[in-house]
């Protein structure tokens, strides 16, 4: 495998609009070079569930968004161009219903131009929220992940986003990355409810904790495997709590939705201290 | 000067308590002149992961600390709250301004504008635009009470005529936007009409304009949690241009829209 690796600050799926929104807060740099992944791309639009979709709760969001997205059709025709006219490194986070559509997806991306990678959403919190494939066993997150891989050309990555599920999340790992995951993002929102029990996703600083306990265990376990860290990311020392802990980068969710400008802060001040090369 | 949003800091200079609201007047460098009526702001909150978006309900391009704006706040959960007793001198980030603002008719057209309680702070500013081009502008502020009702006093010198209604008649007509929306658009002879409240009051006014044959421009209030459009957390359901059903965002593809164009039912 040699594709090579983002990082080491990424947009994390679901919280960069479609890529436009955060141009007024990308710093001077802009939007060059940016490593972005987007909410998650389905095969058919999907209008995404009812409000409330999000509520705040102490150190966090439950979400239960539902996957809003245009299908890949309109993502081609659309924000694909804009993004990589931007200089964005788009990685299309993709969702699918079954593995057969998980295959077209990635075989469609893959002669899409400008796409820098993918990213397999192989761990909602929620199958309610998601409505997509069940594929948080790590036998079918891998079979997924295989078949995006097939798809795929391998000089680009593929990304495979897992839960963290402190229990799961070794096996998870090594089971994707055994499939063709260049890299393991862990960090999805983790199951929880709204206040009225409607199931939802968790995320934000209080899952962060959780999520690099996840990073380093599998630094330990598959020192092979690289890692990038999600949940909670929003300043430098939480950055580098996840660079420290072994992860070869670290994407940016919720904080952008309290400071839109995070992403570009932390690129500034990572940029001197780039991670390791380990592709 | 581009049009985008910025997101600053900016500093509270004043706060007052008026009825049952609060005023801020904030610095908010870029904001204030990159303003169109409409457009809204969002605020920081400390110890808060979301933010708190406010109608923005006057700038003032000249004052000793430079170009402000004007926002109302109502305290409805711990995030207003603590916005609600920050000090003069307190810093905040704000970002700004965001979403679709009101439209303005090309010729001097009769206008009718409604608001519901703080919801009617665009409405003054839009008041001051369309006078400047010769609009004829009536407006109604309407409240649940007279503590609710925003800056009647001020709805005199921004309009040609000022209905006030108040739903237990303690100041004005009694009674709701809905109660009176066809007599006041019926009256007012608009060709367009904006309205700015809760979903209700929205929607009696743009059916009322409907019926009259008026356009209607509605800013809709929905909990937006990042109000950039970054978090896809604020669905409205429209009907597009080509008859097709839609969920939008809110904050981005609104909070300004036609009001023939919301799926009421759906809301």
């Amino acid at each position: 495998m040699s594709a090579a690796l983002p990082g080491p600050v990424m947009v994390a799926a679901g919280c960069g609009g479609t890529g436009r929104e955060l141009e007024p807060y990308a710093g001077p740099a802009g939007l060059v070079g940016l490593d972005l992944v987007t909410r998650s791309i389905t095969l058919d639009p999907r209008p995404g569930g009812p409000g409330p979709r999000l509520a705040e709760v102490p150190g966090g969001l439950v979400n239960a968004v539902g996957l809003p997205n245009p299908g890949l059709g309109h993502f081609l025709a659309t924000e694909l161009p804009w993004l990589v006219r931007a200089g964005v490194r788009v990685h299309v986070s993709i969702a699918g219903a079954t593995m057969g559509e998980y295959a077209e997806l990635a075989g469609r991306l893959s002669t899409a131009p400008g796409v820098a990678g993918i990213e397999v959403n192989v761990g909602a919190p929620d199958e309610a929220g998601a409505g997509v494939l069940e594929v948080r066993e790590p036998y079918h997150a891998a079979s997924v992940v295989a078949a995006v891989r097939r798809e795929f050309p391998a000089d680009r990555p593929v990304l495979a986003k897992l839960r963290p599920d402190v229990s799961r999340i070794v096996e998870g790992a090594r089971t994707c990355h055994e499939a063709g995951a260049t890299a393991i993002v862990v960090g999805n929102a983790v199951p929880a409810a709204f206040a009225d029990g409607r199931p939802g996703g968790l995320s934000g600083p209080a899952v962060a904790p959780i999520a690099l306990r996840c990073v380093a265990t599998v630094r330990d376990a598959l020192p092979a495997v690289p890692t990038i860290g999600c949940g909670g990311v929003r300043d430098v020392a939480s950055a580098r709590a996840y660079l420290e802990a072994g992860a070869t980068a670290v994407q940016v969710g919720t904080a952008l939705l309290h400071d839109p400008t995070t992403v570009a802060r932390l690129r500034a001040s990572l940029a001197a201290h780039p991670p390791e090369e380990t592709a | 000067m581009p049009d985008g949003p910025v997101h600053v800091e900016g500093e509270v200079v004043a706060t007052k308590r008026i009825g049952g609201y609060r005023h801020l007047t904030l610095t908010a460098p870029g904001i204030p002149e990159r303003f169109r009526a409409g457009s809204f702001v969002a605020l920081t909150v400390d110890g808060h992961v979301t933010r708190r978006a406010f109608w923005v309900h006057r700038v003032r391009a000249l004052s000793a600390l430079g170009p402000t704006l004007d926002v109302v706040l109502e305290t409805r959960g711990s995030g207003t709250a603590r916005l609600a007793t920050l000090p003069v001198g307190a810093k905040v980030a704000i970002t700004g301004p965001l979403g679709r603002p009101f439209a303005l008719p090309k010729d001097a057209v009769s206008c009718l504008l409604v608001g519901e309680g703080y919801a009617a702070a665009p409405l003054f500013p839009l008041a001051e635009r369309l006078r400047e081009r010769g609009c004829s502008v009536s407006l109604v502020v309407s409240a649940p009470d007279e503590a609710h009702l925003l800056s009647a006093l001020e709805a005199r010198r921004s309009a040609r005529s000022v209905t006030v209604l108040t739903a237990d008649g303690s100041v004005g007509l009694r009674g709701t936007v809905a109660d009176h929306a066809a007599d006041l658009v019926a009256r007012s002879e608009a060709d367009v009409v904006y309205a700015a409240g809760p979903h209700d009051v929205l929607h009696a006014v743009a059916s009322a304009a409907e019926a009259a044959g008026a356009w209607s421009q509605v800013a809709i209030e929905s909990p937006t949690p990042c109000g950039t459009g970054l978090c896809h957390g604020c669905p409205l359901p429209v009907v597009g241009e080509d008859g097709v059903d839609r969920v939008v965002r809110a904050c981005t593809e609104g909070p300004v829209v036609r009001g023939d164009r919301v799926r009421w039912d759906a809301l």
